[in-house]
């Protein structure tokens, strides 16, 4: 089935939604045709909502979740589909507590008028017991998908409170990889970031470089992680890391300050550095648009 | 002039005479072991969430040091990522690492496994001092 083309003139005016900065990637330098059967289409990332988090950092904590959603569902063009980067949850202790804030969580993204969502853990949701509860509610921590000409790989680097990918899943990648043509277009989603931004500040995947040679012969490839509440963009060869803002406060950019701390929530500009992203991917060009949205109109 | 010596003493001094260099060559590795064994400055660095204990840790630029890790609750990691060290705690042991700065300046040092809501400031400095 053919949706309706969503030209970039109308996708970037999604930005209109709230002023949101919009920044058009252009980087590739590749000119690997699109995959037959490609066509344009555009997905939703979300990030860090943390739900089960009170704090002054977010006095709308409850709130801003719910706001996300019906942000998402007004736009004039529904995505293809929404992808969720990790930290659905604020971690507790309590094996019951943890599964009821992912039980609330999944109610209210199932406001989502998108169907197709998929879901992987942050460290919030797994590290305390491996990922058992995760998996309960959302499935397996590292899959893939493929949608209209691009190849999804899921990838899981929380489960391990250590923040390893870990030798059997690095194992799963390389045989996952050797299966497939390296003019492949491969979209990578995980929660922490796979090079070394900020390890002073635990913002690494200790075996995370492992992963990023196995994907380096692929001519294209682009990884979409949340993990430091920000939107940072970032290079390791020609292979594209994008980091996510959150929906439950924004942090310090990358050992900007001596701890990472929440930004203090600013009353003047309530959500101010929360939002979520529109990705879209074009069948004529390699190169991924991407779009920062607002929570809430500013 | 030393009389020749018959085949089977010839063979008994020839294994003599190794086993005087084999006991050197093991004296040498006792002095190289006692050397790298000579007594460091121990430091003990205790880690409960969400905090280590002491949470300043201060050094002699050059002086090698053993750090003596132990976490009182929960598994922690001890990482001084400046330095490319680091070192998983379990309950119930005593984990060492051994350190020697090459550089002056203050250095975070973090828990690197996730251990709970906090884990995220759980971290200390180091200071060198030149």
């Amino acid at each position: 089935m053919t949706r309706p083309t969503l030209d970039r003139r109308e996708f970037l005016a999604l930005a209109s939604l709230g002023g949101g900065a919009v920044f058009a990637s252009g980087l590739y330098g590749c000119a690997t045709p699109a995959a037959a059967g490609a066509e344009d289409f555009f997905f939703v990332q979300l990030s860090d909502s943390h739900w089960g988090f009170e704090g002054p950092p977010n006095p709308d904590a409850r709130g801003t979740l719910p706001k996300a959603v019906a942000a998402v569902n007004a736009l004039s063009v529904p995505p293809d589909f929404i992808v969720f980067t990790g930290d659905l949850t604020h971690t507790t202790d309590d094996p019951r507590e943890r599964r009821e804030r992912m039980a609330q969580f999944r109610d209210i993204v199932s406001g989502l008028k998108v169907q197709e969502r998929h879901f992987l853990p942050g460290e919030h949701d797994a590290s305390l017991d491996h990922g058992k509860a995760f998996q309960e509610f959302f499935g397996p921590t590292h899959y893939t998908f493929d949608h209209k000409g691009l190849h999804f790989i899921v990838l899981d680097n929380v489960s391990d409170p250590a923040a390893r990918l870990g030798d059997e899943q690095l194992q799963w990648l390389r045989g996952h990889l050797a299966t497939l043509p390296r003019d492949t277009r491969l979209v990578v989603l995980t929660h922490r970031p796979l090079f070394d931004l900020a390890p002073q500040w635990d913002w690494a995947t200790r075996d995370g470089e492992q992963a990023v040679a196995l994907l380096m012969p692929f001519a294209d490839v682009t990884v979409f992680y949340g993990h430091i509440h920000q939107e940072h963009h970032h290079m390791t060869g020609h292979i594209a890391h994008h980091a996510a803002r959150s929906l439950i406060f924004p942090l310090p950019a990358p050992l900007s300050a001596p701890r990472r701390l929440p930004l203090p929530w600013n009353p003047e500009h309530p959500y101010e550095g929360l939002g979520f992203r529109g990705i879209q991917a074009r069948a004529a060009t390699p190169a991924l648009a991407l779009t920062e949205l607002p929570v809430v109109r500013g | 002039m030393r009389p020749p010596l018959a085949p089977a003493a010839g063979r008994r001094q020839f294994c003599a005479r190794l086993a005087g260099l084999a006991g050197l060559a093991a004296a040498g590795a006792l002095a190289g072991d006692a050397l790298a064994q000579a007594p460091v400055r121990v430091i003990r660095i205790s880690a409960r969430r969400f905090v280590f204990t002491p949470g300043t840790v201060r050094l002699k630029l050059g002086e090698p040091v053993q750090l003596e890790l132990t976490t009182e609750d929960v598994p922690m990691g001890f990482s001084v990522p400046d330095f490319k060290v680091r070192q998983d705690i379990v309950p119930g042991t005593t984990q060492t690492l051994r350190l020697q700065p090459d550089k002056a300046g203050e250095f975070v040092f973090l828990c690197d496994v996730f251990c709970g809501s906090g884990h995220e400031t759980m971290n200390g400095s180091l200071v060198v001092e030149a």
